[in-house]
């Protein structure tokens, strides 16, 4: 599945549903009520921080070209084509925390038992997609490719377009009569 | 033919997914339905860790052992868990003892001839139960007898230092342990009142000591509210004894009134019942071209008229809508407790008006006709004429009544069942022993769109009279059995070659329904009468109970007074509670060293089964009884 998980700020309400949501996705039995009890406990790669008087949740932006990728001495993580997920290898990784170091975003973290960097992965391998996004009560998070998110925002701007042209023509019509 | 859809998942019950199908057809949303749309449902709730008790929060714990570990008070997931365990069994308990007020209430204003139509019905309950408060019986009237029951039982709620006359009748062991571990309840209004004292910010903190108090406020439910609004109700309508009915949607006709009673407290049902007779309105009836008035019950309030005279009953709880659904209800005709806000909306579709009566319970949209005991006749005369009255109304195009029904055998009050038996317990403690009786499973609770609806139920309930388990249940769960057919001396067929020779001989079903869900405090009655005759704690007892589909808080304070009166009981649906390992562990381990029961969550009815009948076995063992194969 491709895309990106976009956010929309004034949307999130801040319950954390998506951390639940990501930790559970990545537990063994994938249930909340057997998650809570595993060893090690699953962990999140989504954090909802505050943001002002709002919140968002934020997770690995899959940099098309990621800094973290670039600086990986033991090439552990690597770029799955454009649109694609950072996948990380964790056979590969020796947890020399360069990537943590690097990320702008502050969205790549430890594992608990410290064998590896945990990071989000988009769920590749799930049929819906994201956990965090379809766990997301307010649809806050949305999971869609680029060219998805700019017809949108195209078809939303010339609508306003036309909406201020009609007002204003109608402003233009008062104004004669 | 057995068909695959939407419906057919969602119900277990044929008249629930004809219902169901008729509902998408026509686009009327349900319960169902709008479960789906709140999913995904908040990790935080489902795990009992958000907090909403301060305006410092909203808090919650990270359930993955990260941060925040604390609330900003400090509160840990345990004390978080603890406190709003205790708080939903101080609704639960509420809900069942403001239930058993209301029966107190009447009582009273029957006793000072106010009780606009009601009557002392049992003479012969009314001077037990004064013999258990050392109320004087002889050469008074009924009136002046009841007068001094409603002011003693009355007086129960506000006691300050207890104890709850009813909680002596658990066996004294258990009393003794109640005693010891200072859960004993002093009162019902104030356990009630200091959990929510001991759940503000900054009280009690200690997830055992909370939980401690969860356990004296049950106890003052079963043993108190709960089997006050029982006992009381018996005095005034009669105690329950066999009688046949029929159960389901299909109890509805679409050439009578169809009046639907839906809710819990039977000082409405009765009255409606009574004025369903009116030659008056039988008269406007016919005016209206209707063949009569049919009245017939819904969730508990249905079961109390069910229990007492026969009348229908047409559904559980996840049946209210579809009963509107039909086409063919006049009014739903509504008090307290369990009654869907959705019904009003599901009733614009139809000609169908609900009509709230309590002035504890109003629902935008309904027409509300306030009930008062002191004009209950004239009241329920006004809410009869309602109905009729509506009947023109009806679009037959929309009717769409399902043909289930099912016949079915109720009323075992414990004094039936004495009576079954010839006047002692022994038959059946003698079959217990030998061991045609395994044990006794009293299963009861609600219905939970997450589960299909009465599959757990049925599917439960099955197997443990097929392993020679005596049945005892109430509430949604006993309308579960009765329409599917476990209710009748017939159905002993699918038990145990031992539990069959029982029921056979005694001509009794090997499921036997004993009322509504604060008729589970019955069930409490039963249990404390076999181990005082065994010269035992309810504890020692070879006995389990199950909520398969519950719900409610009203559930949660049940399942309490159940394991801390000794029984392990299993719930089908997952408590808010596993947020906290060391409540969880409490509840489902350690409080079996402490009150004798202690919780198990299972949601597949099969294995729930296998747990109680381990249990079962386990109590049999240690009792020195065989343990048949």
């Amino acid at each position: 599945m491709q895309g990106t998980i976009f956010i929309d700020m004034e949307r999130c309400q801040g319950c954390k549903s998506c951390e639940i949501a990501c930790a559970v996705e990545h537990s063994k039995s994938k249930s909340l009520f057997q998650a809570v009890l595993e060893e090690p406990r699953p962990q999140t790669r989504v954090k909802v921080e505050p943001v002002g008087q709002l919140a968002a949740p934020l997770q690995c932006c899959h940099c098309e070209d990621a800094p973290c990728v670039t600086v990986c001495p033991t090439k552990a993580l690597e770029k799955q084509g454009v649109e694609g997920p950072v996948l990380v290898r964790e056979e590969l990784c020796i947890g020399c925390k360069w990537c943590i170091l690097v990320c702008p975003f502050g969205v790549i973290g430890l594992s608990r038992e410290g064998k590896a960097i945990i990071k989000c992965d988009l769920c590749f391998e799930r049929e819906d997609g994201p956990a965090c996004v379809e766990a997301c009560p307010t649809k806050a998070l949305r999971f869609i490719t680029v060219a998805e998110l700019n017809k949108e925002t195209r078809r939303k701007a010339l609508t306003e377009l036309q909406h201020s042209l009609v007002a204003g023509k109608k402003q233009r019509l008062l104004v004669r009569s | 033919m057995e068909v695959k859809d939407k419906a057919s998942e969602r119900s277990f019950d044929l008249a629930s997914q004809f219902m169901l199908r008729v509902a998408e057809k026509q686009g009327i949303e349900t319960a169902w339905d709008r479960l789906e749309k709140q999913q995904p449902q908040c990790g935080f709730g489902e795990l009992g860790i958000c907090c909403r008790n301060c305006n410092m929060g909203p808090c919650r714990i990270d359930p993955f052992g990260e941060e925040p570990t604390k609330g900003v008070c400090g509160a840990t997931a345990d004390t978080i868990v603890a406190r709003n365990l205790l708080r939903m069994i101080a609704a639960g308990a509420a809900a069942h003892s403001d239930h058993g007020r209301d029966i107190a209430h009447t009582l009273l204003l029957t006793a000072e001839g106010k009780g606009g139509g009601y009557e002392i019905k049992d003479e012969a309950k009314l001077k037990a139960l004064a013999a258990e408060y050392g109320i004087e019986t002889e050469k008074r009237t009924k009136e002046e007898i009841a007068l001094d029951l409603a002011k003693a039982v009355y007086a129960e709620f506000g006691k300050q230092e207890g104890p709850i006359q009813f909680t002596r009748r658990a066996p004294e062991k258990r009393v003794k342990l109640w005693q010891k571990l200072g859960v004993d309840p002093r009162g019902i209004d104030r356990e009630i009142v200091e959990c929510m004292h001991r759940t503000h910010i900054g009280v009690d903190n200690d997830y055992v000591n909370l939980t401690l108090h969860g356990i004296r406020t049950s106890i003052s439910d079963g043993w108190g509210g709960s089997m006050i609004a029982t006992e009381l109700s018996d005095v005034l309508f009669g105690t329950p004894t066999p009688v046949r009915s029929i159960a389901n949607l299909g109890v509805l006709k679409d050439d009578e009134v169809n009046i639907i009673i839906h809710g819990h407290e039977p000082t409405l049902s009765e009255m409606v019942v009574a004025a369903t007779q009116d030659p008056e309105l039988l008269e406007l009836a016919k005016k209206y071209k209707a063949k009569g008035i049919n009245v017939v019950g819904m969730c508990c309030t249905g079961t109390e008229v069910l229990m007492r005279h026969g009348i229908p009953i047409a559904g559980n709880f996840l049946q209210q809508e579809l009963a509107v659904i039909t086409g063919a209800a006049e009014i739903v005709v509504v008090d307290v407790q369990c009654i869907m806000p959705a019904l009003t909306s599901v009733a614009d579709c139809y000609h169908t008006k609900v009509i709230s009566t309590s002035p504890k319970a109003k629902f935008p949209g309904a027409t509300h006709i306030e009930f008062h005991e002191e004009r209950a006749y004239d009241i329920a005369k006004e809410i009869v004429r309602t109905a009729v009255e509506n009947y023109p109304n009806r679009n037959p195009r929309l009717v769409n009544i399902p043909d289930e029904k099912t016949e079915c055998m109720v009323g075992f009050s414990v004094e039936a069942i004495l009576k079954v038996l010839g006047g002692s317990l022994n038959p059946l403690l003698d079959a217990v022993k030998s061991g045609a009786i395994m044990g006794v499973a009293g299963v009861v609770g609600c219905n939970n769109p997450k589960v299909k609806h009465d599959y757990s139920h049925v599917t439960l309930v099955k197997e443990l009279i097929k392993n020679d388990i005596l049945v005892v249940n109430g509430g949604c769960n006993a309308i579960a059995c009765a329409k599917a057919g476990l209710m009748l001396p017939e159905a002993a067929e699918q038990a145990g070659e031992g539990l069959k020779g029982v029921c056979k001989s005694l001509g009794i079903p090997p499921v036997l329904h004993m009322g509504s869900c604060v008729d589970n405090s019955r069930i409490l009655v039963t249990l404390a009468a076999m181990a005082n005759a065994l010269g035992i704690d309810i504890s020692d007892l070879p006995a389990a109970g199950a909520a398969p589909e519950w719900m409610s808080e009203k559930a949660v304070s049940i399942g309490t007074y159940f394991i801390s009166s000794g029984v392990f009981t299993v719930l089908g649906t997952v408590p808010p509670v596993l947020g906290s390992t060391n409540v969880t562990k409490l509840l489902t381990e350690d409080a079996e060293g402490i009150v004798g029961g202690k919780f198990a969550v299972e949601t597949d009815p099969f294995k729930m089964a296998e747990l109680m009948i381990n249990h079962i076995k386990s109590k049999r063992q240690a009792l020195g009884l065989a343990i048949p194969s």
